[in-house]
């Protein structure tokens, strides 16, 4: 049995959504800024496919902007304000649980003179809103927080820091890369000025994402080119990929979000039944319906990674072992989670393909082995 | 990160050789620490400045394991000195080598090895003092 666990990462493309696409790959081909047919056939299909994921948002279609991902909107939104807004001030404040896309561009701006503030989390990564409070001052003019993690599955209450954002007149953008299509956002009701959202991560293409952009938020784009996309992303539209995109959004449900949940619950209390010393790492509730992160005491992830991947099961790892830096993942590290408990940790990250005979399988898989290589440690 | 060890490397990390604890050893040396995410403890019994037998607990990813066996198959049957002259890089040639990054932070059970040797040579040489 092949089970893959690791949709976190990426998902696999949903055949109807690769169906839909093949024929803006031979038949509508056409560059959607050309005025002849083959222009407005591209183009009509852009405006559909803008107007669904304007839909899931509860917004203007105009407040849409189709990028390369979700990389490219994070530094299109955080960059893309902050060069806007340089003359009103100079303060952003974001998490240290962020995503690197996020992280990097703050960097990235602290060089071009960018004060940034990175809040800390507690125990199971959730922001303190009195910290974020306390950080504002008169000089901020962005806060960028994810609406749910990746690596542990923790969805910040939006709303609450929405509205503190707008109570003192500052952008607020979210990278909802992970939440998207499983949690909603509805524009109208919660405040946010931004959103970063990426296809590959619900059974979509990859090299697709979109950015919201409410209207009258100011914003300076990063790449000269022509005008596309309102003139805020230049560049010729991805039309397969945008279409893609749009379809796997259509194909999301209120049902696979009840089947993940079960499922979820299926594994960590499948784990934690039968394996002693493992710890969930993040909140029980108020956790994305797709994410499972648990250390197993003793033993290091990367072990454990590739004793299941030669039982073709995929995962993924916090542990410093398997990244190029050898540092432990910097979430678990904020969250206070000790290194050696970090280095032993396992994300199972599931999607609206997995069943529960995987569930089952990935259990009676993981308990020989952990106890194998806890056999062999010296921390045992 | 998978894909940049080699096959050897995988079949000494799939089925290790001389792994776990040992009765009564003569010497035992640990390095490591769990911050760093590795930590290898080497069990030693020793006849007549022979290694008789070696045993190797470790906590660590893929090459951690990998070489903690291998140097268990090195070790074995050596002298003290021999098993002294131990390398990293002697590990490392004979699993045909590992990714640079894994060559400093996981292929410390050599270290482990030379540590129990000193543990060991330094109670002898006590013991010699005091019977002196």
């Amino acid at each position: 049995m092949k089970v893959y666990l690791d949709n976190g990462a990426t998902t696999m493309t949903d055949p109807q959504v690769s169906d839909t696409m093949a024929k803006y790959f031979t038949e509508v081909y056409g560059n959607a800024s050309s005025l002849h047919s083959f222009g407005k056939s591209a183009k009509e299909a852009l405006d559909i496919s803008r107007r669904i994921i304007a839909d899931s948002f509860n917004a203007d279609s105009r407040e849409i902007i189709f990028t390369s991902g979700g990389t490219e909107s994070d530094n299109l939104a955080i960059k893309g304000v902050a060069r806007a807004l340089k003359d009103k001030g100079n303060h952003i404040i974001t998490s240290k649980i962020e995503h690197p896309a996020v992280l990097n561009s703050c960097k990235s701006l602290e060089k071009e003179g960018f004060r940034i503030t990175y809040l800390d989390v507690d125990e199971n990564a959730f922001i303190d809103l009195n910290q974020l409070k306390e950080s504002i001052t008169a000089e901020t003019i962005l806060v960028t927080l994810m609406h749910a993690n990746n690596e542990v599955g923790t969805i910040q209450p939006i709303r609450r820091i929405g509205q503190i954002c707008k109570d003192n007149n500052i952008i607020f953008h979210t990278d909802a890369v992970q939440s998207y299509t499983k949690v909603d956002i509805d524009t109208k009701k919660i405040p946010v000025d931004l959103i970063s959202i990426s296809s590959h991560k619900i059974h979509g293409p990859k090299g697709v994402g979109a950015l919201y952009i409410k209207k009258g938020t100011p914003l300076t784009k990063l790449s000269d080119g022509g005008s596309h996309e309102f003139d805020v992303r230049a560049g010729t539209e991805n039309i397969s990929g945008i279409v893609g995109f749009a379809k796997s959004v259509d194909l999301s449900t209120p049902e696979h979000i009840k089947l993940q949940n079960r499922l979820k619950d299926q594994l960590i209390d499948g784990i934690q039944r039968s394996i002693p010393d493992t710890v969930l790492n993040g909140p029980r509730d108020n956790r994305l319906c797709s994410n499972i992160n648990i250390s197993f005491r003793y033993i290091e992830g990367e072990s454990l990674l590739m004793h299941l991947d030669m039982k073709e099961i995929a995962v993924s790892t916090g542990s410093a072992c398997s990244s190029k830096k050898l540092e432990p993942s910097h979430v678990l590290l904020a969250m206070g989670i000790r290194p050696e408990h970090a280095h032993g940790s396992i994300r199972f990250t599931i999607s609206r393909f997995t069943t529960k005979e995987e569930i089952d399988y990935t259990i009676d898989t993981l308990k020989p082995i952990v106890e194998k290589l806890r056999a062999i440690s010296p921390l045992k | 990160m998978m894909d940049d060890y080699n096959e050897k490397v995988i079949d000494n990390f799939r089925n290790p050789k001389n792994m776990g604890s040992m009765d009564n050893p003569d010497a035992e040396g640990e390095v490591g620490n769990p911050t760093c995410g590795d930590i290898m403890k080497v069990f030693l019994k020793i006849d007549n400045n022979i290694i008789k037998d070696i045993k190797v607990k470790t906590f660590g990813c893929v090459a951690a394991i990998a070489t903690s066996s291998k140097m268990t198959e090195l070790a074995l049957g050596k002298t003290l000195e021999e098993a002294k002259d131990l390398t990293r890089d002697m590990v490392a040639k004979e699993l045909g080598g590992l990714p640079a990054q894994k060559m400093h932070c996981s292929n410390l059970s050599v270290e482990a090895l030379h540590k129990a040797i000193d543990n060991y040579q330094k109670k002898h040489m006590t013991k010699e003092h005091t019977t002196d």
